[in-house]
Formats: C-alpha cells, structure tokens, sequence
C-alpha cells in the first residue's frame, strides 16, 4: 500500500503543447481519487506519468516514499486496467492474467494460486481457457481487472476502463470495482470524463482543465462549492445554470433582463459577477409575483422528476422539479431561488467570490 | 403442372452468365496444368512431332521413373531427389530467412525510436522498385569476392532482406494497439520479451500468408541460381527443367516427357504449401482479433 504526491509535476511534449502545468497534490494510502475533465484536460497524461509510460518533463513523482521518475512501469508496483482492456489476444485468460507474474519469476504454485484467488473474487473462474475474443465485453473487463489484482500491487491505475460498456453494465460495474476497491484497500486513481462516475466513485475528485488543476475535494464539496465557473459547470447533469449580475451595493443583485434577488452578504456596489444556480435548487410555481418570471419553452420528462427548459430574462435556464409537483400548465413560471443556491463567480476570472 | 411454369422461367440467364465467366477462368488457369500432365506421359519424340497433348499417352510410368530414379545431368550423377533438396532448402531459407529479418527490420522501424527512422524505412522501400534482375551484376560480384558461388548461402543470404516482408509486418505492427504494448511493459516485457510473447504469436496470420508467398518465390528462383550454381549437385528443380530441354543440340531431341514430368513434379511442394499453409491463414484469419 502506498500514496502518491506529486511535487510541482509538468508535462511538456517534444511539440512543445503543455500537457500539464506544475501539479501538485497528495493521494493518500487506501483512497480511491478520480481525475476527471474534458479529453485533453491532461488527466489521462498524468496518469500515465504515474504508472510510467510517459516520462515526467519536471517535478518529482513519489509512489509511497520512492521517488519514481526513472524507475520503470514493471518496477513501481502498479497495476493499470487500460481503456480497450488490452488484454493479450493469444493467450488464455488464465495466461492473461499470469503473465506479468510468470515475468516477475514467481513459482507456477504462486501463480496458479494467485491467479485462481483473483478468477473467484472476480466470478470469471469458469472462462479461465478461454481467450479473450471470445468473452463479451464486461467479462474482458472482469480479467483486465484481474490481471490487475494478481500483481497485487500498492496502487491501482484506470484508464477510463467503463467507457466501452453499455450503460446497463458501466453502472453495475461502477460499483463492482468500487465494492473491490474497498475489499482489498488499495490506492486507486481513476481517470474518466464522466462526472457521474467521478461523483459516484471518488473519495477524492480532482477535476482538471486545460492541464491544470481546477479543484481538489470530496465529491460532495466538489459538487457543492464549487471553486470556478468551470468545476461548477462539468460537475452534474443537467449542469448549473450561470446569469450574469451586479451587485447594487444595497443587498440586492440585478440581473441582466430578468429582475433582482436580495442577498445578504455584502458586493461593492457595480461588481460584475456569474451567479450560478444548480437546477434542482430552485422551486417554480404558476402564483403570479412569487420570484423572478421564467418562460417555460420545453418540457423534459425523466419520471422521477422532469426538467423545465426556459428563459430567464434572455439567458436560458433548466429547472429540475420532483415527479410530485403538479406539471406546469402556463408558459409563464415564477422561481424562488434561496440565497444558499445562489454561487458566486467573478465574471471574468470565473472564480468563486 | 401450375407450379412448373415458374420453374421454367426461373433459368437466371445473368447466373448462368456469372458462371461462364467463372468457368472460363477455371479453364484458363487449369488447362496448362492439365496439359502438362497429358504430355508428360507420351514420349519425347511424339511430342516433338505433334506438340503438346490433351489425352493420357502410353509411357507415364517411364517417364515418371526417368525424372524421378534416374541419375541425369553431365555426369549423371543428380537425381530429382538432390534438386528436389535443393529446391527444398531454397524455399524454406528463403521464406524462413525473409520473414525473420522483415520482421525484425519492421520491428525496429516501428517500436524504437533511433536516427532516421523513417527515413531507413523509406529507402528500404524504394528497394522494391528496384527487382533483382537490375542488380545482378552487382550482387554476383559480391557473393563471387566472397567466395559463396556454390554454396547454399550464396544462394540465399543475398536474397534474403525483402522489401515487401518489411512492408507488411510494419503496416501490420502499426495497426497494433498501442496499449498491448503499455500492458506488456507494465506486466514487466521487455523489448525482447514482448517481441517473442506476444508480438510473433499475433502476427502468425501474417507470418503463414509472407510464408505461402516467399515459399513459393524461392521455390521458383531461376535466374539467381543459375548464375551462383555451376555445379551440378547444387542444382534445383527448377533449373533441372530447364537442362533437360535445353540438350537440343543436332539430331538430338529434348525429352519434353520426362521435362513435363518434372514440372508436375516441381510443381508439387508449392501447391502442398499453399494448401497447408493456407487453412491455417484462414484459421487465423477467423480466431484473431487484436
């Protein structure tokens, strides 16, 4: 078992794009950190520098208390369940998932065992002659898993390992890997594009854009204080709703074309700011001057709940309202939106006031 | 009877065309094949009076015999057998020869990173354009300097690097995964490792198909043994044909039975090769995906 911290880590490619500016940060023993963003934020970059398939440009890596810049993939104790499962095609799946360990020299009983232990936890013992192209996709991902298990090493690496599989089985195996994960302690880092799994999933979000780091926090302080208009923006779906603002400098806000709220913490008078509102925290109703006025375009029905698609003022706008609220039956809604919804952003930085 | 008449009129004139053309290709590639054999077993002389036959003639068994048994050449000392070794040797060394330093040579070119890369690659392409005969001259003189005529490697190594071979398994490598690779590296591959565990064994589709064709092409070498060999014990099969026919000298007639009887019989490993070799391309072909 061990952690991992990055010292000031910067990836330059010989083209000279910067993958990744100065990260640093911690993953600590036993914790399960996802790195999300949108592709070529450079999580997939960092976490190929982790497990040394990329070399680092500068800053130091430490697996544990072992500065592993130069030390080769086989020898940081690591294991990676890749994106296409980049399983060996000729080989069996026992094969598969003895190889690395027949390469580290270990005894045949070793292996057998080692390997025959990973096969049940996974519920893939009765595929074990078999190769890999004649497996659906959730079994190859059940033997890349393993062939990650068997090393039993001190940190997990995933390359977006769901995004081949239908939704159906990403979800169930979403928490399988998570459930295991738990069961053997093993420090993971986790690199998707897809938010719900970085919700779901983490311990640890650590959102990336543009190859720095945006945010680092437990997805409910991710999801709930957001740092920036970007974090606020690519955590949850449908995602925040942004308005811009000013501030009076009398407790209210004026919002462009669409009236104004009163808050009680105090902007300089004129502060132009993005105010962001998650949809679900906001309540419609058809009672006449009860909030700001919002004109219904389109309804999304979902089941449980529905989304309310609009204008607010000119700036568009979601509202997510639960099943049991009666369905709309006018164009012309009112919102409530609380104070403790509302987020607030420096407008040109996109920073959280 | 109603249910005749589409049966009648269901003759597809378009299918029946369809297989004319079919069947004029079989004929087209088969009829010299057939031809041979009926020639080879009437005798020289007849043949030599009324060209080649379309029907079974009486001395198959003696002719077969000759080519076969009987010690021939300048000194009658060859026999099929000996060139049937040497034909034999000549298209395993080169299909084993060309697929092993293709694939090497593709295997550098594609997973290293070393000066001038692609360019190597490039020149060793063009060498395509370039086909053996432009370059004899060049290339008899360097196996004569080092002393190779009549030997088995002057007449393989210097035909043994294969532009086509290293063309191939680097568009096949190419197409490789990238994370095979990675997974490799981290399951603690090394170059060599990588290369014998799981890159060779992917390939042997590619390998079976490179085999069929540089088999084949050694097999059927002429030009090149012909200038390396002057001795009779390293001839192959190929040239024994040719000498056979080639006694044409005054009153004396070829034994064109006994030279359609060796080509039958030269042409026998391609044809077993190819029909080997290929199920298991197939085979291949079917099981693999990367």
């Amino acid at each position: 078992m061990a952690g991992v911290t990055f010292q000031a880590v910067k990836k330059v490619y010989p083209n000279g794009t910067t993958a990744v500016h100065a990260a640093s940060f911690v993953i600590h023993d036993g914790e399960f950190t996802v790195l999300v963003g949108p592709s070529g934020c450079g999580k997939s970059t960092l976490l190929r520098m982790i497990a040394g398939l990329e070399p680092v440009s500068e800053g130091e890596i430490f697996i544990g208390d072992r500065v592993v810049n130069d030390i080769d993939p086989a020898q940081r104790d690591i294991a990676m369940v890749f994106q296409n499962y980049a399983l060996y095609p000729h080989m069996s799946v026992y094969n598969n998932m003895a190889y690395g360990l027949k390469n580290k020299g270990l005894a045949r009983s070793e292996i057998d065992s080692a390997v025959r232990k990973a096969a049940t936890l996974l519920d893939i013992d009765g595929y074990l002659e078999r190769k890999p192209g004649q497996l659906s996709g959730g079994q190859r991902q059940r033997v890349a898993m393993g062939r990650a298990i068997v090393r039993n090493p001190a940190l997990f690496l995933f390359d977006e390992p769901l995004s081949n599989l239908d939704a159906k089985l990403r979800n169930q195996m979403r928490i399988e890997i998570r459930k295991l994960q738990r069961e053997l302690g093993v420090t993971s880092v986790y690199v998707t594009h897809d938010q719900i799994e970085a919700m779901t999933m983490a311990d640890k979000i650590v959102v990336l854009n543009a190859g720095r780091i945006e945010q680092i926090g437990s997805p409910h302080d991710i999801y709930h204080q957001p740092a920036s208009v970007f974090v606020a923006g690519f955590m949850g779906a449908p995602p925040m709703n942004f308005l811009t603002a000013h501030a009076n400098g009398q407790g209210k806000i004026l919002l462009e074309g669409a009236g104004e709220l009163p808050i009680t913490r105090s902007l300089t008078k004129g502060q132009q700011i993005k105010l962001g509102i998650r949809p679900e925290q906001v309540s419609a109703s058809q009672e006449e001057n009860q909030g700001l006025a919002f004109d219904l375009e389109f309804i999304e029905e979902l089941g449980a709940a529905r989304l309310l698609h609009g204008l607010l003022g000119t700036e568009k706008f979601v509202v997510h309202q639960h099943h049991d609220h009666p369905k709309p039956t006018s164009d012309r809604l009112f919102l409530r939106c609380p104070e403790q919804a509302l987020h607030f952003f420096d407008l040109h930085s996109g920073q959280k006031l | 009877m109603a249910s005749e008449i589409p049966r009648l009129s269901g003759i597809k004139w378009s299918v029946i065309g369809d297989h004319a053309i079919l069947v004029v290709g079989s004929l087209f590639m088969l009829l010299p094949v057939y031809m041979a054999l009926m020639t080879s077993t009437h005798e020289s002389l007849f043949i030599h009076a009324n060209g080649a036959q379309f029907l079974p003639g009486k001395v198959a068994v003696e002719n077969y015999h000759q080519v076969l048994f009987v010690p021939g050449g300048f000194n009658k000392t060859i026999t099929s057998m000996t060139m049937f070794t040497n034909s034999m040797i000549m298209g395993l060394g080169f299909a084993v020869g060309k697929i092993l330093v293709s694939m090497l040579a593709a295997y550098a070119i594609v997973y290293f990173r070393f000066p001038f890369a692609t360019l190597s690659f490039w020149v060793i392409f063009t060498t395509l354009l370039v086909p053996l005969e432009v370059r004899i001259l060049p290339s008899y003189e360097i196996v004569q300097s080092l002393g190779l005529l009549n030997s088995y490697t002057g007449l393989i190594v210097p035909l043994i690097a294969s532009a086509t071979g290293t063309f191939f398994f680097r568009q096949f490598f190419k197409s490789v995964p990238e994370e095979l690779l990675e997974a490799a590296r981290i399951d603690g591959a090394g170059p060599w490792k990588f290369f014998k565990d799981i890159l060779v064994p992917i390939s042997r589709t590619m390998i079976a198909a490179l085999f069929i064709i540089m088999f084949v092409y050694g097999w059927n070498q002429y030009l090149w043994p012909t200038l390396i060999t002057t001795e009779e014990g390293y001839y192959t099969l190929v040239r024994g044909i040719k000498q056979i026919t080639s006694v044409w000298v005054g009153a004396n007639v070829p034994e064109y039975g006994d030279a359609m009887a060796l080509t039958i019989v030269a042409m026998l490993p391609p044809v077993l090769v190819v029909v080997v070799a290929q199920s298991w391309f197939v085979k291949g072909l079917v099981e693999s995906d990367k």
